[in-house]
């Protein structure tokens, strides 16, 4: 196998695992913070607006661990620095 | 767009030959199409304004726009939103117009380029120490670095640099995220499924604009408020 077709081998099951991995976490941070707020929501209706907007926030703080293992899995797969090291 | 570019900084446009090569890329030109957008349609509604309660179309919308994020301003900060209101709505207008637009065909949403999030992230970073030092004075702002003990001074560095890299990355990880999906949904299944991609994607749009801007707020607001002596009441 050159280095060439190893680089590809790697990067595409890397990338294959950052995704799978990396969106374990957060789906269940995720899962758990709305599942909290849906219990502070059932139990003071009253701050609704200001459990929602938190919420939002949280899930935006939570959800880009799992945007970063995207963005270096969409790395790893097409923008690649390897490539050129072993292309030649 | 032949294939799957995960940035629009490289589809150039325009090009012009000569010496320094100037390339117009996706990223500026969606750019200054959103910004276009907004300016003109502002210029058209604010061109005539009446106070009357037969108020026009347009005039109501922007009334609406403008009232709901004042709304939001106050509450994210617990202060009047006079101040902030330029550059947060600013910031929300720009990015949920550049989201919105992504419906239109060949358009590519120029927040999908970390060049356009750096830039935005960057203002957020220089205007959190200037709004810091407006309300507080130079010493009272940079007092907070050391706030519990001299020791957390590179830590607290650290996080203010870190906090705007990660609202760079968070916009263009979302953004581009939908678009490389929907680009690859679109060579398996071409009808129906990038289709809902595309919806999924106008929500996550506005909730990006809408968080970019509540994060851009409470980071104001972090430097302004939480270093107030707590006898001042918020």
């Amino acid at each position: 196998m050159d280095g060439d077709t190893m680089v590809a081998l790697a990067s595409i099951i890397t990338a294959g695992l950052t995704i799978a991995i990396g969106s374990i976490g957060p789906a269940l941070g995720e899962g758990r913070a709305v599942s909290q707020a849906l219990n502070s929501i059932a139990q003071q209706p009253d701050s609704s607006n200001t459990i929602t907007r938190t919420l939002f926030v949280g899930l935006a703080m939570i959800e880009s661990t799992a945007i970063y293992c995207f963005v270096v899995a969409m790395i790893l797969l097409f923008a690649n620095p390897y490539w050129d090291h072993f292309a030649q | 767009m032949d294939s799957i570019q995960i940035s629009p900084d490289n589809w150039i446009l325009w090009q012009w030959e000569i010496w320094p090569v100037v390339k117009l890329n996706a990223t500026i030109v969606f750019t200054w199409l959103v910004m276009a957008i907004l300016a003109t349609s502002s210029w058209l509604v604010t061109r005539r304004l009446t106070t009357g309660t037969d108020i026009p179309r347009f005039q109501n919308l922007l009334e609406v726009l403008v009232t709901g994020i004042r709304d939001q301003i106050r509450d994210v900060s617990r202060q009047e939103p006079g101040k902030y209101l330029p550059f947060v709505g600013t910031l929300f207008l720009f990015i949920a117009m550049a989201n919105l637009l992504s419906i239109v065909p060949g358009y590519r949403p120029p927040t999908g380029s970390l060049s356009t999030a750096a830039a935005l992230a960057t203002c957020v970073f220089i205007a959190v120490p200037l709004f810091g030092i407006a309300s507080q004075g130079i010493g009272g702002y940079f007092k907070h670095y050391v706030q519990p003990t001299l020791l957390m001074l590179p830590f607290n560095a650290i996080g203010e640099v870190s906090r705007t890299l990660a609202l760079a990355v968070r916009l263009y990880g979302n953004m581009m995220s939908g678009t490389v999906i929907a680009a690859i949904l679109i060579g398996f299944v071409p009808f129906f499924v990038p289709v809902l991609m595309q919806a999924l994607g106008l929500l996550t749009g506005m909730i990006q604009a809408y968080i970019f801007a509540v994060l851009a707020m409470v980071y104001i607001a972090s430097a302004n408020v939480a270093r107030r002596p707590p006898s001042s009441g918020t």
